[in-house]
């Protein structure tokens, strides 16, 4: 959340256009339906943004973020259209980066009930589905679970074969109703064909349409983590259609009837409504995800550190190559540990609204959030800041150069030594990202902004390209579209796994609407795998594109989850 | 003194067991899941100590065998510690009464309290290193010349094979053959004779894995107290300014460098790293060496880190206190010294209470906390 936002979404409640909102209607008019408008649903607003051919932004409008989400979505939408008066119709591109699943699983609202299938036994038997998942989340989606027979070994030994005997048995005999079913066999990632059996099986005991989700799709190596992330996945298949139904409807009512809809993934690539009704569980993470990404592009910097410096925290994240850095640890979603790819992102409390000790100059950890413009000393508050520490010494910049604020001389030197602190605090997580490399950019966005220094140690160039505000929304108005994949295989056979990998990847980005033809190979990681008998690593390769031609949602796979 | 391990101290017994795989033995999240699980469903274990073992009883060590990497995917069966069990006991003609860790270090540490509620045996305050260690030669028992003839091993279909050995050499060389066999993944267990036990294990291991993992969870500071529960000196607190990697000999092997921050700035330190951290190294001296046990810590959080898992730029805390003493005899060093690891330098006993290590300040770094989303 940045400062400065709450003002300005005061001022224009109730949509319309609002101010940052731009329209320039003396340019050429482009070739007709060449424009895109990103939409990024934050905790506190809701941003809209029309990119034209070029990727300039020619609108762009921030609403606030209703219970529902949907509302928020429909307002921004609105607002944004409104600016582009007559361009709208030109409108041929929609992308959404919502927290809808997020919401869902977190609120344990609108899940669907979840048969779950384990394929592996004798193996993993001593560690049932769902283990270590909170009681009230797993009372809500375990519709029944199963360890059944199939599964692989690493070196494709079967560990038993499937038996769908007891996959008919084990779905026929539970009891209430079954909303979706999850599928998690032992080493799918490298051989699928066992859980895309099971999905048969299941559509003919069940009925088409009970959707089923499989584990081959969502995540990568690790069991449990994998299994957590499908059955999620299952889990949302009802509020994803929702929201898919819902984000139809507001582009129907907007007339843009012609224009292609696309989701936001938590990896910086954008994936097919089709694809986004199957794989709901891959827009959790979007948004910072959107933001580095966004920034980066605004910046104009291919590589990059990202910091985007809101009220109560600042959130920095890395862009390699326009994508942002996956982290390598396991994250948690309402309390479930999964492993499918997110951005490293590093939050460090760091805000305009950070509350600063006006004794001891020691920060927050607590801010004052959205109550900035009332709290602060600058604004006539009795809160000291960070924003009143850069305001005291001058370092506020940009629009926040004009306030002003005179205080006695020891609380002067609180907010002085608090400034050093929040200096140092960024420098020191700009390190910790950079990997030592001095020479990246540091792209600064968010209301806060001005606390970053131009002169950070540890940093390059620092950039504030102009509409950073609203970046997250930008980010998913220009992604790709991409896949990911994984092998484990022998030193002696890596070139072969290198390739799996990527045939795999570059299939998984046609499959969520890249061009077939502009798709490519963006990232190989290849990792030794300790303490194993023979040389082994394992492989996980990245491959992305550009979106397919317009009218591409009629080639990519039918909804049919 | 008896006590209990229930399902509330797996936290801890999983951060301390990460502490004392000096930076291997897996990760422990599967195994904390299924022990805490296994401990809720089956009630708590008794904690005996080596001096509670009688002359009838019989100990079987077990352990988990192979690559985390691929035991994170393929996990264990239920039905493998009874297997193991039941063969050990026909195998040796004797019956089991408690259970102890071949590894205290790592997930290895963790499983095994899991599988003796399962199998309603008790588990000993002990294990056969002390630490975590990459082979299975390097263990306790061989050090004091017990004899180790008899191993069990069994993988998750439910294959199980019972291996009479001539030496540890040849029982390494033959679990290896099985653990491709079974897919990367085998679980194993021996007998250990009650008679056989007092000079041939670690002892306290499982308490204190419990006591150091309480240091890491509840304490305001982290680092300064698991550095005083462990009695280990806190070599450096810094960032890492570097890690490289190379492949050699079927080992991963590598180097992190550290550059201190705060009262150690100015300072560099190095950890030689394969599978686990071995030396540590600065301005060319050696200051510790392995079966001396070296860990590298969040700063922060105080739990951890292992070495697949460090990368430029972590805050970290580096770590050391001394091995059991039985590891420091010239066969523990020809067993798990530092040229067993083939590194050509002598072994240098580390002491964490000479004064050189004695600073109050290392570990806390005001200003760096930072969470990760």
């Amino acid at each position: 959340m940045g400062i400065g936002r709450a003002r300005q979404r005061a001022g224009h409640r109730g949509g319309g256009p609002v101010s940052g909102g731009t329209v320039d209607p003396g340019t050429p008019r482009p070739v007709q339906g060449d424009l895109r408008l990103g939409v990024d649903v934050g905790g506190t607003n809701t941003d809209a943004v029309v990119l034209d051919s070029s990727n300039a932004v020619i609108a762009c409008t921030k609403q606030p973020t209703d219970d529902d989400v949907t509302g928020g979505i429909r307002a921004a939408i609105a607002a944004v259209l409104e600016c582009l008066g007559e361009r709208r119709h030109e409108v041929a591109r929609v992308m959404l980066g919502t927290t809808h699943a997020t919401n869902a699983i977190v609120g344990r609202r609108d899940l669907g009930r979840v048969a779950v299938i384990r394929l592996g036994a004798p193996a993993a038997t001593g560690f049932p589905p769902l283990t270590g998942w909170p009681e009230e989340l797993k009372a809500a989606v375990l519709a029944g679970s199963a360890v059944l027979p199939g599964g692989h070994m690493v070196d494709g030994m079967p560990i038993s074969p499937l038996d769908p005997d007891a996959v008919r048995e084990f779905l026929g005999g539970i009891d209430g109703p079954v909303d979706a079913v999850a599928v998690c066999g032992i080493f799918s990632t490298s051989f699928p064909e066992q859980e895309t059996r099971v999905k048969e099986i299941a559509h003919a005991e069940l009925g088409r349409d009970v959707p089923v989700s499989l584990s081959q799709d969502i995540g990568a190596i690790g069991l449990l983590e994998r299994e957590n992330a499908t059955v999620l996945n299952a889990a949302l298949y009802g509020i994803a259609r929702k929201v898919t139904d819902a984000l139809l409807t507001v582009v129907a009512e907007e007339g843009l009837t012609d224009a292609s809809v696309y989701f936001a993934q938590n990896d910086g690539t954008l994936m097919a409504l089709d694809f986004a009704v199957r794989y709901p569980v891959l827009t959790i993470g979007s948004g910072p995800a959107n933001s580095i990404r966004g920034a980066a592009y605004l910046s104009g910097a291919e590589n990059a550190i990202v910091v985007d410096v809101g009220g109560t925290t600042s959130d920095l994240g890395v862009v390699v190559g326009g994508f942002p850095r996956e982290s390598t640890l396991p994250r948690e979603i309402g309390g479930v540990r999964t492993n499918f790819r997110m951005p490293d992102i590093l939050s460090i409390g760091v805000g305009g609204g950070t509350r600063v000790d006006p004794s001891t100059g020691r920060l927050g950890p607590d801010s004052v959030g959205h109550r900035l413009h009332t709290a602060a000393l600058t604004f006539g508050g009795a809160t000291a800041t960070l924003t009143d520490a850069a305001v005291h010494t001058g370092r506020a910049g940009g629009a926040s150069a004009e306030w002003s604020l005179t205080v006695e001389r020891d609380m002067g030197r609180a907010l002085e030594s608090a400034l050093v602190r929040a200096h140092e605090w960024l420098q020191d997580s700009v390190e910790r990202l950079s990997h030592g490399k001095q020479d990246l950019p540091l792209v600064v966005v968010g209301g806060g902004g001005f606390l970053v220094p131009d002169d950070l140690p540890g940093a390059g160039t620092v950039l504030r390209p102009e509409h950073g505000d609203v970046a997250n929304a930008v980010g998913a108005a220009m992604s790709l579209v991409g896949g990911r994949a994984q092998q484990i295989g022998t030193f002696e056979e890596r070139d072969k796994a290198v390739a799996k990998a990527s045939r795999a990847a570059v299939e998984r980005a046609i499959e969520a609407g890249a061009d077939p033809l502009k798709v490519a190979v963006i990232d190989i990681i290849e990792s030794p795998v300790s303490y194993s008998t023979q040389h082994t690593i394992r492989v996980s390769a990245k491959a992305a594109g550009p979106l397919a031609r317009l009218g591409s949602r009629t080639t990519t796979p039918a909804a049919n989850p | 003194m008896t006590r209990e391990i229930t399902s509330d101290d797996v936290a801890a017994l999983a951060a301390g067991a990460a502490i004392f795989g000096t930076g291997g033995g897996g990760a422990v999240t599967t195994s904390r899941f299924g022990t805490a699980d296994a401990l809720r469903k089956h009630g708590p274990v008794r904690l005996r100590t080596v001096a509670e073992l009688t002359g009838q009883d019989m100990v079987i060590v077990m352990s988990g065998i192979g690559a985390p990497t691929v035991g994170i995917e393929m996990l264990p069966s239920a039905a493998q510690p009874e297997t193991l069990l039941r063969e050990t006991e026909r195998a040796a003609g004797r019956r089991a009464t408690a259970v102890m860790a071949t590894e205290i270090g790592g997930t290895n540490g963790v499983g095994p309290v899991g599988w003796a509620a399962q199998l309603g045996l008790d588990v000993l305050d002990a294990d056969g290193m002390g630490r975590a260690f990459p082979e299975a030669t390097m263990v306790a028992m061989n050090v004091a010349g017990v004899p180790r003839r008899l191993t069990v091993l069994s993988d998750v279909v439910g294959n199980v094979t019972v291996m009479r050995t001539i030496d540890a050499t040849w029982l390494e060389r033959h679990v290896r053959a099985f653990s491709v066999a079974s897919g990367s993944l085998c679980l194993g267990a021996s007998p250990l004779y009650a008679e056989d036990v007092p000079g041939a294990v670690i002892e306290g291991t499982v308490g204190r894995a419990i006591e150091v993992g309480h240091a890491v969870l509840d304490a305001a500071e982290p680092v300064p107290a698991l550095a005083e529960t462990l009695g280990a000196a806190v070599l450096i607190s810094g960032k890492i300014i570097d890690v490289a990697r190379r492949t050699e000999g079927g080992f991963v092997r590598g180097s992190v460098t550290i550059a201190g921050t705060g009262t150690d700035r100015d300072r560099l330190l190095r950890v030689e790293l394969q599978n686990e951290n071995l030396i540590v190294l600065a301005d060319g001296e050696v200051l510790v060496s392995v079966p001396d046990l070296i860990t590298l810590v969040d700063s922060e959080t105080g739990h951890a880190i292992s070495t697949e898992l460090l990368r430029f730029g972590q805050r970290v805390s580096v770590l050391a206190w001394s091995c059991d003493p039985l590891w420091r005899t010239e066969r523990g060093l020809d067993i798990a010294g530092p040229r067993a690891f083939g590194y050509d330098i002598d072994y240098v006993p580390f002491d964490a209470g000479d004064p050189r290590w004695a600073s109050a300040e290392r570990g806390s770094e005001p200003g760096t906390a930072g969470a990760v989303q």
